[in-house]
This record gives C-alpha cells, sequence and structure tokens, in this order.
C-alpha cells in the first residue's frame, strides 16, 4: 500500500537543475532500503519556484524540499521516508513563523510566502499530477468539462458561458475569448479550426511551456470544448521546436487521448468528432502573431497577411478559425465546471480570472506565479517575488517583453490588469515579468529588446523592416555618446511612425520599449546626450575608469589582469604607502571592469 | 469513451491513489517512526492504518503520516490522532491489528479506543 507520494520536478527548469538525475537516485534508495510498496515516485510539471531547483515535495506532509543534490536524496529517504524525521536543512521555508513551526508540524506548501497570494486555476495541476499519466489528469476532474459540454449543453450555450465569464486573451492582445467564439461560430464552411498559440517567443516567459509540460490534458480538453463550440472537428497545436519536453508531453497527451476515445470519432457518444495535431515551429518571432502562424502551419514561411479578412472568416487553409493562446485554453475547462460567476468574482471590473506571469531578471524567486488579476505590482514582487536580492533598488519592471512597456518604481502600486497598464503605456503581454534594479540602464534595455525585434522582423512590410533598423541606429548612437537632443525627438517620432503603419502586430509594438522608457526615464536619455554620461555605468562608451592614486597600495593586480595592457606604474607613492600606484591610459582602455572586480581596497571606480 | 460514467469509473479508481497530495488535513494520524519506534515494529503498524484508512474510504479526510522520536521509547509503537478542536490522542504499544481496531472505531466511528490510550496505562 503507497503511503507516501515523492513528487518531482520534470518541468524544463528542474530538469536542467538535474532533476532526472535526483530521480534515478530517489528510486535506487527507496529500493534499496526496501520501501517500493510504500512509497510512490511522481514525476510532475513546473511547481512554480525554478530559482530553488531542483525541486521536491514529499506528501502527504508536503514537505517542499529545494536545491536538492544527488547526495542529499538517500539522506531524505532514510531520514524522512524511513524514520519520519523531516531534512530540515533542505526544506524551503519562508514563512514568518519558521522559527516556531515545531517538528511535527507541517509548513504545508500553501503556507509559504511564495504560494500563499498565489490563485492557481491555469497552473492547478502543475506541480500535483504525472503529466504522463491521463487516469491522474481524469482524477483531478479532467475531461469532465468535456463529458458535460458534449452531453449537457449546445454549442450556444458554452459560447454564452464563456462570455459570461469575462475571459481575455492571455497570449497579450486581452480580446474577449467568448466573442472571438461567437464571431466564428455562425460561418459556414465544409471544415473549420481551432488552432493553439504554444509559439511563446517573448525574451523571458515561460508560461505556456509550464502548462503544456505540467498538465497538457487541459489543453487537449479545451481545444475540443472550443471546437464543439464554433462547429470544428480538427485543431492544430503550433508549438516551438524548442520546447522538447512540451513537445513531447502534449504529443504523449494527445496519443493517450484518442486511446481513450476523448478524441477521434464520436466523443461521449455525442457524434462529435475532434483531432489534433502538433505543428513544430522552428522559433521565428514572428511566428507568434496569428496570421504569420496559420500561414506556417500551413507550410508556408511565416509571415503575417492583411486583415481583413480575419481568422474568423477566413483562416487556417482558408478557413473559419478560431486561435487562442494556451494559457486562454487552460481555463476554460475550469470556467465549465465551477460557472461563468466563479470565474468572474476573481480579478477586477474589466480584467476577470487569474494571470500567469513569469518572474526574471533581478528578484529572488525567479519562476512562475499565478494571481488574480488586480494584484498590485508591489505584491508581485516585494511580497511574491521576495524582493531585489543584494538590497538593491527596484527601478522598473518590464511586461510583454519587446512588444511591451516599462513600470517605473513610481507606479509600483499599479493594480495589473488589461487597462490599468494599456493606460500607463504598457500591456500586459503574454505574462513575462521582468524586474530590473538600480544598475539597469534603461537606454541599454530598450536597444536590447530593439536588437530583438530587428533580427526577428520578418520583413514584410517596410515600417518594421527599415524602421526598426534605424531605431536601433539612433540608439546606437545616443549609447556611444554621439547623440543630440534632436536625435531623441526624431526617435519619438518615428516611433509613432512605425506603430501606425506596420502591418501585423511585431513592427506595431516594436517601439513600446522605446516609448515607454521615453516616457518615464527621459532624464536617462538627456543625461547620455547632453552629460555624454550613462547614470547607470552601463553603457562602455559613456564610462571612465580611473584609479584614486591615494588609494592605491601598488600591488599591481590590476595591471596583471588587464586584456588591453592599459594600466602601468606611475612614479607617484601615496602618503603611507610603500609602492607606487599605477594609472589606466584611457585610449587603450576596453572598459571591461575587470581591474575593477580585483582591486581589493577599492581603489578602482567608474564614472 | 463513450459515456461519463467510463469517466467517472476512472476517476473514482484513481482519486485514492492522488488524494494523498491535496493535503486536506481535517485527521492526521501521525506515528512514531525514530530508531525506537521501528524496532518496535512501527512500520507494520503505519502500513495498517494506511491500508485500514483507504479501504474504509476515508482517504481525502485523513492523512496518515510518520514523525520522528515522540520521547516515551518505552511505549513504542506510538500513535497520535490529531483532530481540529479536539484533544490530541495518544495510542501506545501498538500493532497492525490494535491499529486496525483504531481505524475502525476512532477514525471512523468517532469513539476513542480507551484500551489503548497512554492514559490507561497510567491507572
Amino acid at each position: 500500500m503507497i503511503r507516501a507520494h515523492v513528487l518531482i520536478c520534470g518541468g524544463t527548469g528542474c530538469t536542467s537543475s538535474g532533476s532526472k538525475k535526483i530521480q534515478e537516485a530517489f528510486a535506487a534508495n527507496i529500493e534499496a532500503f526496501g520501501l517500493s510498496d510504500e512509497v510512490k515516485i511522481v514525476q510532475t510539471g513546473c511547481f512554480g519556484l525554478c530559482a530553488l531547483g531542483p525541486v521536491v515535495i514529499v506528501y502527504p506532509d508536503g514537505t517542499f524540499y529545494s536545491r536538492v543534490t544527488e547526495e542529499d536524496v538517500k539522506e531524505i529517504v532514510e531520514e524522512h521516508l524511513l524514520k519520519g524525521r523531516r531534512v530540515e536543512r533542505l526544506v524551503y521555508n519562508d514563512t514568518d513563523a519558521a522559527s516556531e513551526i515545531a517538528d511535527a508540524a507541517t509548513v504545508a506548501l500553501s503556507d509559504t510566502t511564495f504560494y500563499k497570494s498565489q490563485n492557481r486555476v491555469v497552473l492547478r495541476n502543475c506541480g500535483v499530477i504525472d503529466p504522463e499519466n491521463i487516469e491522474e489528469y481524469i482524477a483531478m476532474d479532467g475531461y469532465a468539462a468535456l463529458g458535460k459540454v458534449l452531453t449537457e449543453m449546445t454549442p450556444d450555450e458554452v459560447i454564452q458561458i464563456v462570455k459570461d465569464s469575462g475571459l481575455r486573451g492571455r497570449g497579450g492582445g486581452g480580446f474577449p475569448t467568448g466573442l472571438k467564439w461567437s464571431l466564428c461560430a455562425p460561418n459556414k464552411a465544409d471544415q473549420k479550426y481551432i488552432v493553439c498559440n504554444a509559439d511563446e517567443g517573448d525574451p523571458g516567459a515561460f508560461m505556456d511551456r509550464s502548462v503544456l509540460e505540467g498538465d497538457p490534458h487541459c489543453l487537449v480538453e479545451a481545444m475540443a470544448i472550443a471546437g464543439y463550440a464554433i462547429g470544428a472537428t480538427e485543431g492544430y497545436v503550433y508549438v516551438r521546436a524548442e520546447y522538447p519536453i512540451a513537445v513531447k508531453r502534449l504529443q504523449k497527451a494527445i496519443d493517450d487521448a484518442r486511446e481513450y476515445g476523448l478524441l477521434g470519432k464520436n466523443i461521449f457518444d455525442s457524434g462529435f468528432d475532434f483531432n489534433l495535431h502538433i505543428r513544430l515551429g522552428a522559433g521565428a518571432f514572428v511566428c507568434g502573431e496569428e496570421t504569420a502562424l496559420m500561414t506556417s502551419i500551413e507550410g508556408n514561411r511565416g509571415e503575417p497577411r492583411p486583415r481583413p479578412p480575419y481568422p474568423a472568416v477566413k483562416g487556417l487553409f482558408g478557413k473559419p478559425t478560431v486561435e487562442n493562446n494556451v494559457e486562454t485554453f487552460a481555463n476554460i475547462p475550469q470556467i465549465i465546471l465551477r460557472g461563468a460567476d466563479w470565474f468572474a468574482s476573481m480579478g477586477t471590473e474589466k480584467s476577470k480570472g487569474t494571470k500567469v506571469f513569469a518572474l526574471g531578471g533581478k528578484i529572488k524567486h525567479t519562476g512562475l506565479v499565478e494571481i488574480p488579476m488586480g494584484t498590485t505590482l508591489r505584491k508581485i514582487i516585494e511580497e511574491i517575488g521576495g524582493g531585489i536580492p543584494n538590497g538593491k533598488k527596484f527601478k522598473a519592471a518590464q511586461t510583454g517583453g519587446p512588444s511591451g512597456g516599462c513600470i517605473p518604481a513610481s507606479l509600483i502600486d499599479t493594480e495589473v490588469d488589461y487597462d490599468n497598464l494599456t493606460a500607463i503605456g504598457c500591456m500586459m503581454g503574454s505574462g513575462g515579468l521582468i524586474v530590473m534594479d538600480e544598475d539597469t540602464c534603461m537606454v541599454d534595455m530598450a536597444k536590447f529588446f530593439l536588437e530583438f525585434t530587428v533580427d526577428e522582423s520578418c520583413g514584410k512590410c517596410t515600417p518594421c523592416r527599415v524602421g526598426t533598423k534605424r531605431l536601433l541606429e539612433m540608439l546606437d548612437k545616443i549609447t556611444d555618446g554621439k547623440g543630440t537632443l534632436e536625435d531623441i525627438d526624431k526617435l519619438e517620432e518615428l516611433c509613432r511612425y512605425i506603430k501606425q503603419n506596420s502591418l501585423c502586430g511585431l513592427g506595431q509594438t516594436a517601439p513600446n520599449p522605446v516609448l515607454a522608457t521615453l516616457n518615464f526615464f527621459r532624464d536617462e536619455y538627456v543625461a547620455h546626450v547632453v552629460d555624454k554620461k550613462c547614470p547607470a555605468g552601463v553603457c562602455k562608451n559613456l564610462l571612465t575608469f580611473t584609479i584614486d592614486k591615494d588609494k592605491c597600495i601598488g600591488c599591481g593586480l590590476c595591471a596583471k589582469n588587464c586584456p588591453a595592457n592599459a594600466i602601468s606604474k606611475t612614479d607617484y607613492v601615496a602618503p603611507g604607502h610603500k609602492l607606487p600606484s599605477y594609472e589606466i591610459d584611457p585610449s587603450k582602455c576596453v572598459k571591461c571592469g575587470v581591474c575593477m572586480s580585483n582591486c581589493k581596497f577599492k581603489a578602482i571606480s567608474k564614472i | 469513451m463513450k459515456s461519463l460514467a467510463e469517466l467517472q469509473a476512472i476517476k473514482d479508481k484513481m482519486k485514492n491513489k492522488v488524494v494523498l497530495r491535496e493535503g486536506s488535513n481535517e485527521l492526521r494520524v501521525v506515528v512514531g517512526m525514530a530508531t525506537c519506534g521501528i524496532a518496535a515494529g512501527a512500520r507494520p503498524v503505519l502500513n495498517a492504518l494506511v491500508e485500514a484508512v483507504n479501504e474504509s474510504g476515508l482517504a481525502d479526510k485523513v492523512t496518515v503520516s510518520q514523525t520522528g522520536c515522540i520521547g516515551l521509547c518505552q511505549y513504542e509503537p506510538i500513535v497520535e490522532v490529531f483532530e481540529p478542536g479536539k484533544e490530541k490522542v495518544t495510542y501506545v504499544k501498538m500493532d497492525a491489528d490494535k491499529a486496525k481496531r483504531v481505524v475502525e472505531e476512532h477514525i471512523k466511528g468517532g469513539k476513542v479506543v480507551a484500551d489503548y490510550t497512554i492514559s490507561d496505562l497510567n491507572a
């Protein structure tokens, strides 16, 4: 009889920090201690706290072990699973009452600060079930929503409940999902399609990947429900080939669902047929744009097409198509089972439900969080995210990746939902949230995202292809210290032109990082142009490294490590020191900063 | 899949296997599993408890887990039952059969098995 479950995260984050080996070690040790009949190992999807991986949870206690190494496994098996003593040094606990919790009591995962404020709807099964086992999904009410829809509801009723829930597209745009479905449903055609956009391309975003890895059946079920609602019998999931674990698990989910008769012909004896296919993308950012994505599925080069006609009328293979993002779909089964009112009770007036964010950048708890819409940025960063490491100050957060904008520290109390973010010139985006501290140069940050869009622009329309390139050149000029105030105005003008004239979302949003930083951090641009200084000390061409000759004790470590031989001995011996000090030749200095990190006497500074 | 009943059957079959992870804690049964407990035969007691709880269909309400040394080594194997709002009940010198009786009478029936409790032993 199984009395304990050991859940080991098999998401991409923990896999890359070695969770496969941990799993093997657990299997070997459990066998060695003769516990094979009592303890079961389950490989799950992402728990969310990727920064602390590999992550292991032992149930029924719910003990959360973080940063587990192969050497720790024997101890956990012997102490915890055999003798019932938690291995305290590995237990993750950030609760305030940490020290008061007695040995017998449990620090439940849900009590930790990281999880306490979260509300897991989309991620409810991630880190709980084995994603490769269809029966575990069924045990968690899986496919009950599909059953209910096919046996009790008409397609119109399904669309109505999605409309009533207030669910909006989680891919970034925030278009009402129910409305999207209702625009497609009445269109007559011999074939209609459901398409799932799993082409998650923003740097730093991994929400969709985690759903695919942790709960793939949820997507399969939701797409079948959407198919029934609009009268489509075929579905495609477009997922990038860089997500091998996600692709493998999704394929297994589709195969298993087919075997159990949850895909295929005459599902639940209702006469409804639905089939699902995976199409792999080669990783072009533009293929995350809905029309380019469909063009790519059709086997052509991924380029957007002009709208109208909209996909609801003429989409994939020229047929009426509904395309939604992974996270949007993942909400559907819950809405069907628990009702529109339940869903609408979460969130704000115009943004219902929850949103998954991938926290990254300068933050303690890098990972995945799901929070109700309307949670303040302060709560996300300071409470759930654990704040900024190394005592640095929060400067801004970038939402929506290369299509989004930044929220400055002064607006940290903004309630995060679609409309509030749009109002301050940002966008929700798909959910990447990159946190920046005081050491980040905002001009450099805008440049980083622009480099990305210049690379990823498909080249079909001129404003995007040429415009973004010119923008980048201007930013280069500014960060090189060669810019003028006029350049800043020109930059802004070109941004607006590109936004208005580009063919698809990629170009229309590409200038956003520049516009947002210009809006909130214009003084930094001015500092680069007028004072020829980078306030954050990032832009190399504006930095000068100098040695304080009175602090320098003449050890020569800087000169020894300088890759450009730019540091040499002087004749000056500072009072109280025995050796002559060193100096940097600015004409030879490459501004790598090696001297500064080597100097133990803090004699080198950058201005 | 031809019917909702079929789906329900799979769900019922699997529910006991995943319920362990939901951590619903209406009632906690804890077995002392330090060296003293194991030496005195705590493992068969633990296994009997898990089995009996599952058989009685209470797995979604009752958590069976282990703990370290409770401190009364001469009375091992010790089983403690924690119920919210009630005083802790401590059973001592347990074995597999006694464990089954505790599940049947106390956990299912709500009546403490006075024969095995520590207070009785002191008397």
